[in-house]
């Protein structure tokens, strides 16, 4: 009788006792197949070094690396030892990185010794019970562990800890409209939960050969590796989508059937096509969420896809995914984000918490296994999203999201109910950039505010007020966010102003600012 | 050929400090540095380099010519541009 999956890491403890399966290459990393059984044994070894290194159930492991194999270890690693993983995109610099650590309160920081720029200084900062566990290039003298070391040199660890299905797995950041980023908390059971059901309405089964070019820190990205250890099947895990003919190379000699995206991959990919005709016959389904693919861009991609299955799909962080639209209807429902996730329920309420009637706006309401717990040390927030359900005891997701139900149940996104920018597939929080662009000397006022654009979906615009005897130029001033935000939240476009526009109370009106826009 | 390969490399070098790291000193951009590996490009940064390669120099890039060897350093670039200029 096969055990039951309880846990994160069980796939992959049965993939690999699975004497079919323990040869099958589990990842291909840039080109190396790695097979479920490697897999299994680094990921033993490593965890096995955690617990040396006093990580215990519960505890956080902070995962600060590009999309690599080491990285893939890291993950199983933390759940064998009983630990809950947070993944940190590598593009993360020194002060938000140092944020979360704090905030998480991580015990070990796993990281790579190419951004070591950004880590070393935070461990010379404070005193901290910090360990760090590093790949590549060691930096010496700082007590710091080689992470290819430890793999080599630590038996596996044979006892797991006594993890259960209601513990933490996961701390998923995600940036807020309150300028620092929140750990959405998930447990084993809802993200087994999640990873099934979309495993379920994809289609997908142990052939597929998934592609990720998305950062495992993207929790869309994450959910691609953790569907492919789940199912048994292969994951192409590729740094980035940065050269797109490598990619193009990897997905033909590694026969790729899922290609998941973001509307500035399809809009890349769209670009290639008119320098140079691409058709990828071997793909068999097609993925989109983070912001809405165009109805026009989908019916172009068929040219380069012409045996695929397009899902669009919407969600976020809070309960993974919401909703996806049945493939065969995107043509039917032009616009439509489809229904709820199998497993899963979804409804709208007006701001009263009356059910909003067919064909008008309310508030999305999500109910299922799949939503979160709360967010890491933020009751406050938590209460905002999180709401009493049907049931005693029970919490829906109350996603703060505009939505219209059709009559027959289909949904419509209608507007984000905070300022959120989504540009290139990531959330952008206006007041984390305004915050950090307020630091740069020389800036009176700043208003940061998404606008339209072809490939980024929202390019980010800040409307800047100098002092007066300030001299920067705009060059200066995004030489100074670079060097603290991550490069997607770096302003396109800096406008210096003469001063901006405010409400009654004083505060910047961005709706004035963007109605000046306009005219 | 050679004088002509300095000044595509002032070219190129003057774009990434001036678009993409936002600087003015020259030492930030060694020539056989791996922009991806430093974090200075990404999938939308390459876009930018490439058009901006077309429209300086008069070449097409193809697709399939979308590669690390010829855009991940400046060095790979020079020699990228050179070989698509000499073409007839």
């Amino acid at each position: 009788m096969n055990a039951p999956l309880r846990l994160m890491h069980d796939g992959l403890l049965a993939r690999a006792g699975d004497p079919a399966l323990r040869n099958k290459p589990a990842v291909i990393v840039e080109g190396r197949p790695h097979t479920y059984g490697e897999l299994l044994d680094s990921a033993q070894r490593l965890a096995a070094a955690l617990g040396e290194r006093g990580v215990r159930r519960g505890e956080r492991v902070a995962i600060y690396m590009d999309n690599s194999w080491f990285c893939v270890v890291s993950i199983y690693a933390t759940w064998l030892a009983g630990a809950v993983m947070l993944l940190i995109n590598p593009q993360t610099k020194r002060d938000k990185l140092g944020f979360i650590l704090d905030d998480s309160g991580a015990r070990i920081l796993l990281t790579d010794g190419h951004i070591a720029k950004e880590f070393l200084p935070l461990l010379t900062a404070a005193p901290s019970s910090l360990g760090v566990i590093c790949s590549g290039a060691v930096p010496a003298g700082r007590g710091i562990d080689s992470l290819e070391l430890l793999l080599r040199d630590t038996p596996p660890l044979r006892e797991p800890p006594a993890t259960i299905a209601l513990d933490l797995a996961a701390l998923i950041y995600t940036s807020g409209s309150t300028g620092q980023p929140k750990g959405v908390m998930q447990t084993h059971q809802s993200m087994l939960f999640a990873t099934g059901s979309l495993i379920e309405y994809l289609r997908l089964d142990p052939h597929d050969v998934i592609l990720c070019v998305l950062p495992l820190a993207f929790d869309y990205g994450l959910y691609q590796l953790l569907m492919s250890v789940q199912l048994g099947a292969t994951l192409v895990l590729e740094r980035s989508f940065t050269y797109p003919a490598q990619v193009f190379e990897r997905m033909r000699a590694f026969k790729v059937t899922v290609f998941p995206g973001v509307p500035t991959i399809f809009a890349m990919l769209l670009s290639a096509h008119q320098r140079e005709a691409l058709c990828f016959e071997g793909i068999t389904r097609v993925t989109n969420t983070a912001a809405a693919l165009s109805d026009s861009s989908a019916a172009r991609l068929r040219a380069i896809f012409p045996h695929a299955l397009v899902y669009k799909m919407y969600g976020l962080t809070e309960c993974k995914r919401v909703s996806y639209l049945e493939p065969e209807l995107v043509d039917a429902r032009p616009g439509s984000v489809g229904k709820a996730i199998p497993g899963t329920e979804v409804y709208l309420l007006n701001a009263d918490g009356s059910a909003t009637p067919v064909g008008e706006t309310g508030t999305l309401h999500v109910r299922g296994p799949h939503v979160m717990l709360g967010y890491w040390n933020r009751p406050d927030l938590s209460e905002r999203m999180l709401r009493p359900g049907k049931l005693p005891g029970e919490r829906i997701l109350c996603t703060q999201d505009q939505f219209r139900m059709d009559s027959d149940g289909f949904l419509y996104f209608v507007g984000r109910s905070d300022e959120i920018i989504k540009t290139r597939g990531e959330k952008v929080s206006p007041v984390e950039v305004e915050n950090a662009m307020l630091a740069i000397t020389g800036i009176r006022e700043v208003a940061v505010v998404g606008v339209a654009d072809e490939l980024l979906g929202q390019a980010v615009r800040a409307y800047v007020v100098l002092e007066t005897d300030a001299s920067l130029s705009i060059g200066q001033i995004r030489a100074r966010c670079i060097a603290c935000l991550e490069n997607f939240m770096v302003p396109q476009q800096i406008v210096v102003c003469a001063d901006l526009p405010k409400t009654s109370t004083g505060k910047v009106s961005k709706t004035a600012l963007l109605a000046q826009m306009e005219g | 050929m050679a004088t002509q390969a300095v000044a595509v490399e002032a070219k190129i070098r003057g774009y990434i400090l001036e678009n993409l790291l936002f600087s003015n000193d020259p030492a930030e951009l060694p020539n056989d540095e791996s922009l991806l590996e430093r974090g200075v490009i990404d999938s939308t940064g390459v876009l930018e380099i490439i058009l901006f390669l077309e429209g300086e120099f008069g070449i097409e890039v193809k697709a399939s010519e979308m590669l690390p060897e010829n855009f991940d350093t400046v060095d790979n670039m020079v020699r990228f541009v050179g070989r698509l200029q000499g073409k007839p």
